[in-house]
């Protein structure tokens, strides 16, 4: 065995299985079905082709990279193949098996169909299609590898510009749709009914490899620029800056249409349950994995409190409502947060999940059924109105959210750098030693698990705002869970980190929409690996980053062996 | 030391509303209890069967609960994927199960089938165990205490969902097997055969773990590990492999728990994982977390309270459809154990560097 490891072809060879598995997974899983019916260049190439593609030339790629050092370039290039041929070969094992085995009585996905797709529509003859086709891709990979730096960069970027646009195309192209004239026909021009033309996928290409090799080119000198100019004209050029943003905002439903309105209030929505955790667990560290209690509990009220249906109290506005259910959400903080004050770490994530579940049971029980409707939940809640304009829709709710989540970031900003800020983190770095600087550990934790429910519950009026209904299947853990994650996703502590991670995790899997049995799939995996790469989020808060680079430091000094068990060659 | 008024009178109301609390609770136990015996709604008979189905299935908890309290004892880790480990032993179960039904060895052999059928759950949950260990948490064991749980997290929707798009969304039925059909009468009671098979299998389980976790090396090795990593180490105990021993133990435990939730319950589903995960881990913490009797003793409590709890004090308060609210006992009792005894029924007095 060890002789074997010596061997330089090991790499390859363990690279291409991990490879193989990889691809096998996703055909079993059944993404190479569903994301092969949405094509990126319109019947040239699909999402899920893409998807093979790239694990064959990735397979290829690492495993011609590792062999790149300090041999020639046929070394380079035989590791390539052996990768990229190990993985497709392990597809060949699948079309043989699968064409004598029934597979189908345990993998739902191993159909015929997925044999055509991986053969190119040859079947069980065609067995001998995905090893070539693996060794095929492991060579171009390895190719790939021998090509300049600069080159390289800029095929990959545009190939990425290629894909996002294909992704994107649907949302593309009915934007460009809705105007006649020019746009339209531009739209016509770059965007088939389904993925880009091949024109269209050609000139995305050249833009995004050119632009991206322009601008990295003279990025330096712009930043040059900028930095010699005066402190006043920079002041200008920042206010231009912050105004254009403000405009494109204001603008920005009318431009998009109703759907991606909607995407942005849900995302809105996220982002407030974000910033209120963002207090709770991002500042003073306390985990709560029950948050959609207090969102629950908001939306619940002013459900009650406005609607026109059987369940409504009162039938008041939705403005008179909103402030009474972020009250009874705060209440809702103090009256969860005081039982659970003396518990810490991960006994407080799973107490506060069990308060979450328990509102979730109660809402939907037949119990309160008489006055909260149970799992039918409460209907024909009025949208608000400002003045004699209704907010009716999507694209008008989306100023309500959109307002809200200003407004609740500047409350975030001013308290993050008040005293209570202050006392917080202390109280998330060491409660013992927060405590014997003369920090009332009591009403400063209160004040958090309020503040942090308050925030929701605002999250949870526009939810019902938008919705028009509210039901107890969604006020689900998953929502406590997507808030979390967003959490620390875009940066613990970090309140731009919060709007991007509500973005990256709310918006992108609303947009597609047609992935949908796959987006909690994509999401542990995304979660994982963000864990394993970058634990810190996307856009960290300055002193988290701090801490976990010190961290990495310890680790590597004193465990230099934990990340890698393969022997070197 | 000096406290201000307003002070004082935050600390009493706190008292105060914890008092309640635990007052509100006391009572609806009592009165519910007290109105249901007086309505003599149930005969003995029935109130047995709660007994007995809160056993099997709470022994099914307990065997869960094994693998949580025994990583948490050596890694301060709640490892949130457990109830998918629990499924994908049930699920891969399910699969040798039909297979033998369809050839008839499950008729002919039941004994020897449900034996193999146990094994195959075992090894299918402690391979996917094993590699989510190597995957997702040994990386991160030097982080900080987050960044494990919600690598954990996501290892839970991966092994969810992963199954999900394998097997697909129904509902599988689990095959019949005859031997575990009717019941048998002890005592003049009449008690399911199959809670009785799934509560004395459990039993063995743990009673074999408890063997080896006090009575052979490598279970002395855990035990220094879960006291000191640190020093366990420096006294040459192979950190690395206790922990992957562990996962281990804890993964072929919750295979056998999902065998025995499909023999009682009979059908299997990619979401099944969750809400046994969850009861379990209120278990481990009610038994006191990182203990291992308190594991056993804490599922076994929380499946009949959960079983008798509905009908024996909810029904009578008036409560419409009270086993709808099963699962809001389980959970109400975790929050209670958790406010006011953290350290469980047999657990040790928590310290801060270990809570």
């Amino acid at each position: 065995m060890n002789e074997l490891r010596r061997l330089p072809v090991w790499h390859s060879v363990r690279i291409g299985l991990i490879g193989g598995v990889i691809m096998l997974y996703i055909c079993l899983v059944g993404m190479v079905e569903v994301f092969g019916r949405s094509d990126i260049i319109e019947r040239v190439i699909s999402l899920g082709q893409v998807l093979l593609l790239l694990t064959g030339l990735g397979a290829g790629y690492l495993a011609a990279r590792r062999a790149g050092e300090p041999t020639n370039a046929l070394t380079v290039l035989i590791s390539g193949v052996v990768a990229g041929g190990l993985t497709g070969g392990l597809l060949t094992g699948l079309v043989v098996i699968g064409s004598v085995v029934n597979l189908r009585a345990v993998f739902i996905n191993a159909s015929p169909a997925l044999y055509n797709a991986l053969t190119l529509g040859a079947g069980p003859n065609g067995a001998w299609i995905p090893l070539v086709g693996g060794a095929a891709l492991g060579l171009v990979a390895a190719l790939f590898c021998l090509l300049p730096r600069r080159v390289r960069q800029s095929i990959v970027n545009g190939l990425v510009g290629v894909l996002l646009a294909g992704l994107f195309s649907g949302l593309l192209r009915v934007i460009l749709a809705a105007r006649p004239g020019w746009s339209a026909e531009l739209g016509r021009f770059l965007f088939a009914s389904e993925g880009l033309t091949l024109a269209g996928a050609l000139l995305f290409f050249i833009l995004a490899g050119g632009l991206a090799l322009l601008w990295s080119q003279s990025q330096a000198t712009v930043r040059e620029r900028i930095t010699r100019l005066p402190e006043a004209q920079r002041k200008t050029l920042r206010w231009a800056m912050l105004g254009l943003a403000v405009i494109l905002i204001l603008i920005f439903p009318q431009i998009s249409g109703a759907f991606i309105a909607q995407v942005i209030v849900l995302v809105g929505i996220f982002a407030l349950m974000g910033l209120g955790l963002n207090i709770t667990l991002g500042m003073a560290g306390l985990f709560d994995l029950g948050f959609v209690a207090f969102f629950a509990i908001s939306a619940y009220t002013v459900g009650l409190l406005t609607s026109t249906g059987e369940h409504g109290i009162a039938q008041w506005s939705w403005w008179a409502a909103a402030p009474v259910g972020v009250l009874l959400a705060m209440i809702a903080g103090a009256f969860f947060g005081l039982p659970v004050l003396g518990i810490r770490g991960d006994y407080l994530a799973i107490a506060t999940l069990g308060f979450g579940e328990i509102v979730r049971l109660l809402v939907g029980s037949d119990f309160l059924r008489p006055w909260l409707g149970g799992s039918f939940g409460i209907l024909a809640i009025p949208k608000p109105w400002i003045g004699n304009l209704e907010l009716a829709g999507p694209q008008q709710i989306y100023y309500l959210a959109v307002f809200g989540a200003v407004l609740v970031a500047f409350v975030a900003v001013r308290l993050r750098d008040s005293r209570l800020g202050r006392a917080w983190m202390a109280i998330r770095e060491d409660e013992d030693v927060a405590e014997a600087l003369g920090i009332n550990l009591v009403q400063t934790k209160l004040l958090a698990y309020m503040l942090g429910g308050a925030f929701a519950g605002l999250g949870g009026a526009i939810f019902a705002a938008l919705v028009g209904s509210i039901f107890p299947h969604s006020m689900n853990l998953l929502v406590s869970v997507n808030v979390v994650a967003l959490l620390i996703v875009g940066g613990m502590g970090s309140i731009p980190g919060v709007i991007v991670g509500a973005f990256a995790l709310i918006g992108l899997p609303e947009l597609f929409r047609e992935f949908d049995e796959y987006r909690y799939l994509l999401y542990g995996i995304a979660l994982i690996a963000m864990m394993l790469a970058k634990p810190e989020g996307l856009w960290p808060s300055a002193a988290i980053r701090r801490e976990l680079h010190t961290d990495e430091t310890d680790e590597t000094e004193t465990n230099p062996g934990s990340s890698s068990t393969v022997p070197a060659s | 030391m000096y406290t201000s008024l307003t002070e004082k009178l935050i600390d009493w109301s706190i008292a105060l509303y914890l008092w309640g609390f635990r007052i509100i609770v006391v009572l609806i136990v009592v009165i519910g209890t007290v109105l249901t015996l007086i309505g003599g709604k149930y005969n003995s008979q029935q109130w047995i069967d709660f007994v007995v189905f809160g056993i099997a299935q709470g022994s099914i908890y307990a065997l869960i609960a094994l693998g949580y309290t025994m990583v948490y004892g050596i890694l301060r880790m709640i490892n949130f994927a457990h109830g998918e480990i629990f499924m994908s032993g049930a699920f891969s179960a399910y699969f040798v199960a039909s297979a033998l039904e369809q050839s008839g060895f499950l008729d002919q052999n039941p004994l020897v089938a449900l034996v193999l059928i146990m094994l195959v759950a075992m090894a299918a949950s402690t391979g996917i165990a094993l590699l989510v260990e190597r995957v997702a948490y040994r990386p991160l064991r030097q982080a900080p205490r987050l960044v494990p749980l919600i690598s954990a997290i996501g290892a839970s929707f991966f092994l969810q969902y992963t199954f999900r798009g394998l097997f697909g969304p129904g509902v599988y039925a689990y095959p019949v097997v005859e031997l575990l059909q009717g019941e048998w009468t002890f005592f003049g009671i009449n008690i399911l055969k199959a809670q009785v098979v799934v509560t004395i299998a459990a039993v063995l389980m743990m009673l074999g773990l408890y063997t080896i976790v006090m009575r052979t090396k490598i279970g002395k090795a855990m035990r220094a590990v879960s006291e000191d990593k640190a020093t366990a180490a420096l006294m040459g105990i192979n950190v690395d492999r206790v922990i992957v021993t562990t996962f281990a133990l804890g993964a072929a435990m919750a295979g056998v728990a999902g065998v025995l939730y499909a023999l009682v319950f009979r059908q299997v589903n990619f979401f099944m994982g969750f809400v046994p995960g969850i009861k379990a881990f209120t278990s481990a913490v009610l038994g006191g977390v990182g203990n291992i009797p308190g594991a056993m003793l804490g599922g076994l409590f929380l499946g009949i309270f959960e079983s008798l709890g509905p009908a024996l004090f909810l029904e009578s308060l008036g409560i419409v459809a009270p086993y709808q609210l099963k699962d809001a006992i389980a959970f109400t009792m975790l929050v209670l154990v958790l406010i006011f005894r953290p350290s469980g029924i047999l657990g040790e007095k928590l310290t801060a560097k270990k809570a």
